[in-house]
């Protein structure tokens, strides 16, 4: 197991090299550039030329990647051109990543603990008018756009009903006191109630419009995996020897069944940092996505190279993690 | 789980949700979001501020946040381009308008406590001028009308500046220009503490990677406005302002102003329908009247803007023929594109600088659409059948051009009409579009220009002066270095009422002689506020003072 995980772990460094030329080549072949984004209407040749030599853009590419290697082999992944200007890209992301972990980890939680009781009870009674519902239900979810099911969410919920916040994280004025910059859980930490539930209230539809599609999914695949299990001959077996349906439901069904769903969690996790580009623009939210949003369209290359990378690493990690969980849950794994 | 436990499930979710609801519906209610006596004034602003020290910004999103806390020694009166004083009383020129005399307040101190007087100006200019080699870059403004730094003196319009009394100061520029003073009014050149400086190393900066890194000055200025710096909160996309009790002016009517970052405009207006904030930039035209009917009032600025269809002889040599321009001209029913896909209050362009500016030439008529007229005129210059690369861009929205694809849309169903062949090009604003006709990639192309002071070489002299680098390729035509000699003497004329009537000059000799482009319109930019909130000025350079708003019911 040690073994597994030394060896997949020194993969995601080689990834995270290869990627980080390919994400430093591909940036900087795109149209545009930051001199633009800085300068505006306001460019001239002899203006572009002076911004792009202070900002080191006039070297050969080659030079500009080893220049880029060796800061970032010391730590230090460039400095923001439009996001932030000045602040360290790193810091800007580590800034940020609070407020994204907060947010996908309430989604990821809604999308899990409505997709897998109702893939599971769907499949229970296959074919019913119940069932039908929510396959019908969660095509829609797969298939709606995320910013489309903010606005209506939005437009429903906080401008009609004025139930709940439109966008941002916290209501202005609120004097909170920061730990870790998950407003929710800083809330808890200091028992400030207040400031835990105003949090919570900003996070809600921002949440429900990013679980929208995982939901889907893992819905889906719970439903699937579940009717596969259900046809199993040890299924038959275990009824046949008289076992409690109970027994049966939780030894046999669900654990078998999971293998899959717990694939597709992790899969999505990746999906959600995608989903949060779109969800936290669409909210006003200031995460690690809209910060994603605004470095591309700023083309703030420092910005936009530690976020990207930093999404590799994430998405190698959990990978990493859904195997490890394969391996607890189905102990054959382990002797490969 | 049973089917019966999991009905009890979802019914005490549902239960749960619904408390969720109504506490939060009641929480809302009492959440006051103003904290002082006379209440908080919550703006939606659509960008994060750069930085705070405005010297070294250049966005409009810095300075509508810097200009409440700093101010220059002539100001801007609210509601117009006029320049008026500020932290000067007076200034009067030499005769050769090489030196100006400021006469400044004596009653104003900085946030810090440190005095305001001529010492602290020339600290200021001094400070301005004397830039390392990234502050040179990045002190993008002082660059742009001052030409240069200290490392280059020779060619720099500011020559220095001497306190000649506590409270007078003389600066020394090398030769008159319209631009001087009223370019002191710009938020860039504004006055701040020299003790803070100092303290915060504010000049300080440092190329760093690809980018500049900023002193901690950049984070905590210090100015003499009507409010004083609070807190930046990043992680929430918030400023928040404090009203300065020790202003020397009027004092602020709120006694916070709250900057909330929501880059979306429909959340934007989401918010402000939802009455979580009190007002916000650029609504889109298509909402105003719909914003009006829901009892906020939409304030209309005057355009002090243009919107212009630049032409590149260059990349199309057939566009050196001043028939080709004067037909392309005919050819766009520019009245029709006004009326229908600009703003309210958009009006047809007879020049390249609104009406507003001095040097505006008040005898020129709108070119008349005529589509016969400019068939004729292709068919004289042998350019019938001609084709056009003309570029418009994406993903961008500016004051200028609400919609640039409507807008190019008509422009080409026009074209089109009279036989030109017209082959599209896009880029997104950033993603290459500003570079590509920088570069002179597209033979015609949809662009603009908003005003920084009322100057007319502002507009014309930015478009046409520099005859090495412009858009419109002038170098390539006969009259190219001319235009550019003639901007440059118009604006180095120290009598107001002669250098007006040579810029008049000037104007009509472009639209009639020359046409290196065709302007297109003038578009009025607008903000919205809620219901309750009183006293804003809408400003032509989208240089809103915030001081005089005041919220009913301390919101």
């Amino acid at each position: 197991m040690v073994r597994f995980v030394v060896r997949r772990l020194l993969q995601m460094v080689l990834v995270v090299v290869v990627l980080s030329m390919l994400v430093f080549a591909w940036l900087r072949s795109l149209p545009g550039g930051p001199v633009s984004a800085i300068l505006g209407e306001r460019q001239t040749e002899e203006r572009r030329a002076a911004l792009e030599a202070a900002l080191g853009l006039d070297q050969p590419l080659p030079v500009q990647y080893l220049k880029f290697l060796d800061r970032a082999v010391h730590g230090n992944f460039g400095v923001s051109t439009k996001v932030l200007p000045g602040e360290d890209a790193l810091q800007i992301f580590l800034d940020r990543l609070p407020a994204t972990i907060e947010l996908s980890a309430l989604a990821l939680l809604i999308a899990v603990a409505l997709g897998i009781p109702l893939g599971y009870m769907a499949a229970r009674r296959r074919g019913s008018a119940a069932d039908t519902g929510a396959v019908i239900f969660s095509l829609v979810g797969v298939a709606v756009p995320v910013f489309f099911t903010a606005f209506l969410l939005k437009y429903f919920f906080a401008v009609e009903w004025n139930l709940l916040p439109v966008s941002g994280r916290q209501s202005t004025g609120l004097d909170a006191t920061r730990v870790t910059g998950m407003f929710v859980l800083d809330g808890i930490l200091t028992r400030e109630w207040d400031a835990a539930w105003d949090a919570l209230k900003h996070l809600i539809l921002p949440a429900v419009a990013l679980a929208t599609i995982p939901f889907a999914v893992i819905f889906r695949i719970t439903r699937a995996s579940v009717l596969d299990v259900l046809d199993e001959d040890y299924v038959r077996t275990a009824e046949a020897k008289g076992l409690t349906t109970k027994v049966i439901r939780a030894r046999h069904v669900l654990r078998n069944a999971m293998l899959p769903v717990v694939t597709t969690i992790g899969l999505q996790v990746g999906g959600l940092l995608a989903g949060a580009v779109l969800t936290e623009t669409v909210f006003s939210y200031q995460g690690v996505g809209q910060a994603l949003a605004t470095a591309f369209r700023d083309k703030d290359y420092a910005v936009l190279q530690v976020l990207i990378l930093a999404a590799a690493v994430i998405y190698v990690l959990v990978n990493l993690l859904v195997d490890i969980a394969y391996a607890v849950i189905d102990p054959r794994i382990r002797t490969r | 789980m049973s089917p019966r436990r999991t009905a009890a499930t979802l019914a005490a979710a549902v239960l749960t949700a619904a408390t969720l609801a109504s506490c939060a519906e009641s929480q809302r209610d009492d959440n006051s979001e103003g904290g002082g006596d006379d209440g908080t004034f919550v703006f939606g602003a659509a960008g994060a501020p750069e930085m705070f020290d405005p010297f070294y910004a250049t966005d409009g999103e810095t300075f509508r946040v810097t200009r409440q806390m700093f101010q220059g020694l002539v100001g801007i009166e609210p509601g117009t381009a006029e320049v008026v004083p500020e932290l000067a009383t007076e200034w009067t020129p030499n005769d050769d308008g090489t030196e100006w005399t400021f006469e400044l307040r004596d009653d104003v101190t900085f946030h810090d406590g440190t005095d305001f007087n001529a010492e602290a100006v020339c600290a200021n200019f001094e400070r301005m001028f004397d830039q390392n080699e990234a502050g040179q870059t990045a002190g993008e403004y002082w660059g742009y009308v001052m030409g240069s730094f200290k490392n280059d003196a020779a060619n720099s319009l500011y020559q220095g500046c001497e306190a000649t009394d506590e409270f007078e100061a003389t600066i020394s520029i090398s030769g008159p220009t319209s631009g001087f003073p009223t370019m002191l009014s710009l938020a860039s050149l504004a006055m701040q503490s020299p003790t803070a400086m100092e303290e915060g190393d504010a000049n300080g900066i440092a190329a760093e990677g690809e980018g500049f890194s900023f002193p901690d000055y950049a984070d905590n200025p210090v100015g003499t406005g009507p409010f004083t710096f609070g807190e930046y909160d990043e992680a929430n996309g918030t400023i928040t302002l404090e009203r300065n009790d020790d202003y020397w002016g009027d004092p602020a009517q709120v006694s916070e102003l709250v900057f909330r970052v929501i880059p979306d405009e429909s959340t934007r207006r989401q918010e402000l329908e939802a009455g979580s904030i009190n007002g916000y930039d650029l609504p889109n035209p298509v909402d105003w009247a719909g914003l009006e009917d829901a009892g906020n009032s939409v304030e209309i600025r005057d355009a002090f803007n243009i919107l212009y269809l630049g032409l590149n002889p260059e990349a199309n040599p057939q566009l050196k023929d001043l028939k080709v321009r004067q037909a392309l001209y005919h050819a766009l029913n520019r009245e029709q594109l006004v009326q229908t896909q600009l703003p309210e209050g958009a009006t047809e362009a007879t020049q390249f600088m609104p009406d507003t500016v001095s040097g505006y030439n008040t005898d020129l008529q709108p070119y008349e659409y005529d589509p016969e007229e400019a068939k004729r005129l292709l068919k004289e210059a042998g350019a019938e059948g001609m084709e056009l690369t003309f570029a418009y861009p994406t993903e961008v929205s500016r004051p200028y051009m609400p919609d640039p694809q409507k807008i190019y849309e008509a422009l080409r169903t026009d074209l089109e009409a009279v036989g030109i062949k017209v082959n599209v090009k896009t880029a997104s604003w950033n993603g290459g579009y500003l570079d590509n006709v920088t570069a002179g990639r597209y033979d015609a192309y949809i662009l603009g220009w908003t005003g920084d002071y009322d100057s007319p070489f502002n507009f014309i002299g930015t478009f046409f002066g520099n005859l090495k680098e412009n858009d419109f390729g002038t170098r390539a035509y006969p009259w190219g270095q001319q235009l550019s000699e003639d901007l440059k003497s118009a604006d180095a004329i120290v009598d107001d009422e002669q250098r007006a009537a040579a810029f008049e000059d000037i104007n009509q000799q472009i639209m009639e002689d020359y046409l290196p482009g065709l302007p297109i319109s003038h578009s009025p930019p607008a903000l919205v506020v809620g219901p309750g909130v009183d006293g804003v000025v809408p400003s032509p350079l989208t240089a809103e003072e915030f001081a005089s708003v005041s919220v009913e019911g301390g919101q």
